[in-house]
């Protein structure tokens, strides 16, 4: 008895010893995680503060620090794009997050006959690759003239439209909350509308602020869409199809430092909201991933 | 689908599975000799050794299950009932490889049962339709039949004013619709307009004008739009006998037909579904479906930049030439040294190979760094997470963009490097084919990882922790519990997660076009269409084939279809496996 304890105790020691080695090494390996996660974004800040080149330098630290890049982006389209951007994510956040809830909760909650069909029939449309309609959709929203300068609305309609599409994190969501507190309500005699409103609705703040979020995450980094609907006008285009032109052959040399003051700027608005509602996104994420 | 193979088994090795099993390994050596074939041209080695290479791996395989066959047949069998825990190694590894093989021509007989089946129902729903409408016509009364003419006199009649009025509303706009306009597009659709744009003689102005006629697009767009519109009509016309046949039955019975206004509160109550529905299902038809039905049309055509259908030349049907053209073996165009069929299996394979390493090192590496956090005695769990989310918080076009001119030949890596004097020339990050290849994959974990970090934690948090503690009991390390409980429980919840990550990576056009840009320039295969370079996936070779300066947008809409078809062939495969995968990874 006395022996097993022993040896039980030296193996404890052992098993302390072991777990402060593991333990420091995980905490290098994050260090070095953060340092590479980080460098790419300090990098990208520092550089916008740099006034003494405007081309790609091989040193981080500005030698002549200032605010020339952020005030140059006033003379160019950069407001006009950043508006553009703001505008169609607002937009765009307010009416896909009412069509993507719509859809989740009906699949989610009511059960027709066209049902099961038309799950998989949205599932084997996913499997296009939706560029592909893009051709077509141009080709359309200019005849109604929503291209070009008019690129904002076009847009809009376009992300909005097919969102539907997306409904399979939220469904997830609805999926979780039990039926019963439906059920007692229908039998006091509310109507399926009350029933949305009255009691799923205030249970789903999670859902509903994740997909304000995703949705309103979603313009700022568009390219291909933005860029076949604005067409090179430069009135019409987004932060990610003007700031991507910025850094071609022919401009980086002269652009490179107010491209990453325009990236500053896009990116802190953006990153802070998302700071603040993580919490949502992550159980948004993971919910979707288990239920795949 | 998995049915049919549990029936298959069931009912013992009969003749027909051999023959599937041969079938699934010759698809299967056919697709090693693509992958193969197109990482080998990539670095000049011709197609004929990844032939050899093909067969090498193939004919044994094959000579293998033909002599061994019931034994094989017989472990793959008895893992039917869960019994894959009792088998040995071998024997696993026999049974992953065999429900491989199985799962492909399984596969494509399930897909072609299902259509048989799809078409046999719909045949049989279309003739009970029939006679439905028939015998209401014989059995109704006098407003009824009115009806089959005048939509929604039955319920005008029978004081439903609102459902009526609503049905003869529809009829009205339909058939003005079709007088209108309707039957033009429809009339031009088999040819596609007669007459493109002709110079003629402006005698007042003195100058050669250009008069346009025909527009082919218009032509093919109006032309699917009306016929959307015609089985719309149908539809609606045969739900207005329906509720005829219903009213008068209801009327027999000796109740109340609905009002207006109970048809208005029905909407928010036992109709609410069609209510919700009704704006998400508009958009997804008029801005997904239509635009689809419209580009797998036009890849039968010959729409590009040289045929726009209205200023220039009209297009027009081709058949199936532009399938032949992109899976012909024969050369490209002006004496150009590539075929389309190679260079798409070219882009094909770096495809599949990216998909492969994005999806599984991003899998890995997360799930190590959510249970290096995890881990119990880490502190600051917040802050690293914090740290790690910022790439998902910054809009991917800028950190994508900055990265990649990080890694230009100019950019900041190789000027620091050789400020420091460690090398004496830049290095090709993305000049070199393989260099840029292994440099998207290392970039795209740093985009990855956190992503998966936030997925994998949430699961990692729902493994019972008394697991773990009865096996550290049983003497287990680390290692040991990570093989044994964590991966099998990870890979039962994240299967499905797994393919659709995969299929997304094949997609993953952002990650691609703002790193690269499909660069370096594979000269050869340029050939073909579109600029191809060395890292383009599919979709970022689609992008480029639409707007370069042919605009082949018919070539675009075969490379779309292809995507399809193998994002489809991947899914429906794996979903026919994945069940098998549960059983053999079930650890409880």
């Amino acid at each position: 008895m006395s022996e097993n304890n022993v040896t039980a105790g030296k193996r404890h020691m052992g098993l302390k010893a072991s777990r402060v080695l593991a333990n420091s090494t995980i905490y290098l390996v994050l260090v070095i995680i953060s340092v590479i996660w980080l460098i790419p974004f300090v990098c990208i800040l520092l550089q916008s503060f740099r006034v003494e080149s405007t081309y790609q330098v091989g040193y981080v630290m500005p030698q002549q620090w200032g605010l020339d890049n952020y005030k140059n982006l006033f003379q160019t389209d950069f407001p006009r794009w950043y508006v553009n951007t703001f505008v169609t994510a607002l937009v765009t956040a307010a009416l896909q997050t009412v069509i993507v809830l719509c859809m989740s909760y009906t699949l989610s909650r009511f059960r027709f006959k066209m049902r099961k069909p038309l799950m998989s029939f949205m599932l084997i449309l996913g499997m296009f690759p939706g560029m592909l309609s893009m051709i077509i959709l141009y080709r359309v929203l200019k005849d109604l003239g929503l291209t070009q300068a008019n690129a904002v609305p076009g847009l809009i309609l376009v992300y909005v439209a097919s969102s539907g599409m997306g409904y399979y994190v939220s469904k997830g969501f609805f999926d979780t909350i039990p039926k019963s507190l439906d059920e007692a309500a229908r039998v006091d005699g509310a109507t399926r509308f009350q029933v949305l409103k009255k009691i799923i609705l205030p249970l789903s703040k999670p859902i509903v602020i994740y997909t304000v979020l995703t949705a309103f995450m979603g313009p700022w980094g568009d390219y291909v869409f933005a860029r076949y609907i604005s067409f090179g006008t430069s009135a019409g285009m987004n932060v990610a199809v003007g700031l991507y032109n910025w850094l071609n052959k022919d401009q980086i040399a002269t652009r490179y430092t107010m491209f990453c003051a325009g990236g500053v700027l896009v990116a802190i608005p953006v990153a802070v909201l998302f700071m603040c509602l993580q919490r949502y996104y992550v159980e948004g994420v993971t919910g979707g991933a288990v239920k795949g | 689908m998995t049915n049919d193979m549990k029936q298959g088994r069931q009912s013992g090795a009969g003749e027909w599975i051999k023959i599937l099993a041969a079938v699934g390994v010759v698809l299967l050596g056919g697709l090693i000799y693509l992958i193969v074939g197109g990482i080998f041209s990539g670095i000049g080695v011709p197609m004929w050794v990844s032939g050899i290479i093909a067969a090498v791996i193939i004919v044994p395989l094959t000579l293998g299950c033909l002599l061994k066959w019931d034994k094989l047949y017989g472990v793959y069998k008895s893992t039917n009932k869960m019994e894959t825990l009792r088998l040995s190694k071998t024997e696993k590894k026999i049974y992953g490889l065999m429900s491989i093989v199985l799962g492909i021509p399984a596969f494509f007989k399930n897909l072609g049962l299902t259509i048989w089946n799809a078409i046999k129902a719909a045949f049989s729903a279309i003739g009970k339709e029939l006679a439905d409408i028939g015998s209401t016509f014989v059995h109704g009364d006098w407003k009824t039949k009115i009806s089959y003419v005048v939509m929604g006199f039955g319920c005008l009649a029978r004081g439903q004013i609102l459902r009526g009025l609503l049905f003869l509303l529809f009829e009205a706009v339909f058939i003005g619709y079709m007088i209108l306009t309707g039957s033009y597009w429809l009339s031009m659709l088999p040819s596609l307009g007669t007459q493109g744009p002709t110079k003629e003689y402006d005698l007042i102005l003195d100058v050669e004008v250009t008069a346009y006629h025909d527009n082919s697009f218009k032509i093919l767009l109006y032309g699917v739009l009306t016929i959307f519109f015609i089985i719309a009509f149908i539809y609606t016309w045969r739900v207005n006998i329906k509720q005829n046949k219903m009213a008068e039955k209801i009327l027999a019975s000796g109740k109340k037909l609905r009002s207006g206004k109970e048809d208005l509160r029905s909407m928010v109550d036992d109709q609410f579904h069609k209510t919700l529905l009704a704006l998400p299902l508009t958009g997804i038809l008029i801005f997904t479906v239509l635009p689809i039905v419209f580009m797998i049309l036009v890849a039968f055509t010959n729409y590009d930049g040289a045929h726009n259908g209205y200023t220039n030349n009209l297009f027009t049907w081709m058949g199936l030439d532009n399938f032949n053209t992109m899976l012909s073996w024969t050369s490209g165009k002006g004496g150009n040294t590539q075929s389309y069929a190679a260079t798409f299996g070219e882009v094909l394979s770096w495809t599949l190979i990216w998909a492969f390493f994005a999806t599984f090192t991003n899998y890995f590496l997360g799930m190590f760094v959510a249970m290096a956090i995890n881990k119990k005695g880490i502190k600051f769990k917040k802050g690293w997470r914090t740290i790690l989310v910022l790439t998902i918080a910054i809009p991917q076009f800028i950190s994508l963009l900055y990265v990649s001119k990080m890694f230009a030949r100019n950019g900041l890596i190789n000027q620091f490097l050789i400020g420091m004097g460690w090398i004496k020339e830049a290095l090709p990050f993305w000049e070199d084919a393989t260099w840029a290849r292994i440099t998207v994959i290392l970039l795209n974990i740093w985009i990855g990882i956190p992503y998966l970090m936030l997925v994998t934690t949430g699961i990692l948090m729902n493994i019972p922790a008394d697991l773990y503690e009865s096996a550290r009991i049983d003497g287990a390390n680390a290692w040991q519990q990570y093989q044994k409980i964590t991966l099998p429980y990870m890979l039962f919840v994240t299967g499905p997660y797994l393919l659709t990550s995969f299929t997304g990576n094949m997609n993953n056009f952002n990650v691609i076009f703002l790193l690269t840009g499909g660069a370096p320039t594979n000269a050869a295969a340029s050939s073909a269409s579109g600029n191809v370079g060395y890292t383009d996936l599919l979709i970022t070779w689609l992008f480029k084939i639409t707007t370069g300066a042919e605009s082949q947008y018919y070539l675009a809409s075969v490379v779309g279809i292809l995507v399809f078809v193998v994002v489809a062939v991947i899914s429906l495969v794996v979903y026919n496996i994945l069940p098998s995968i549960k059983n053999e990874e079930d650890f409880q």
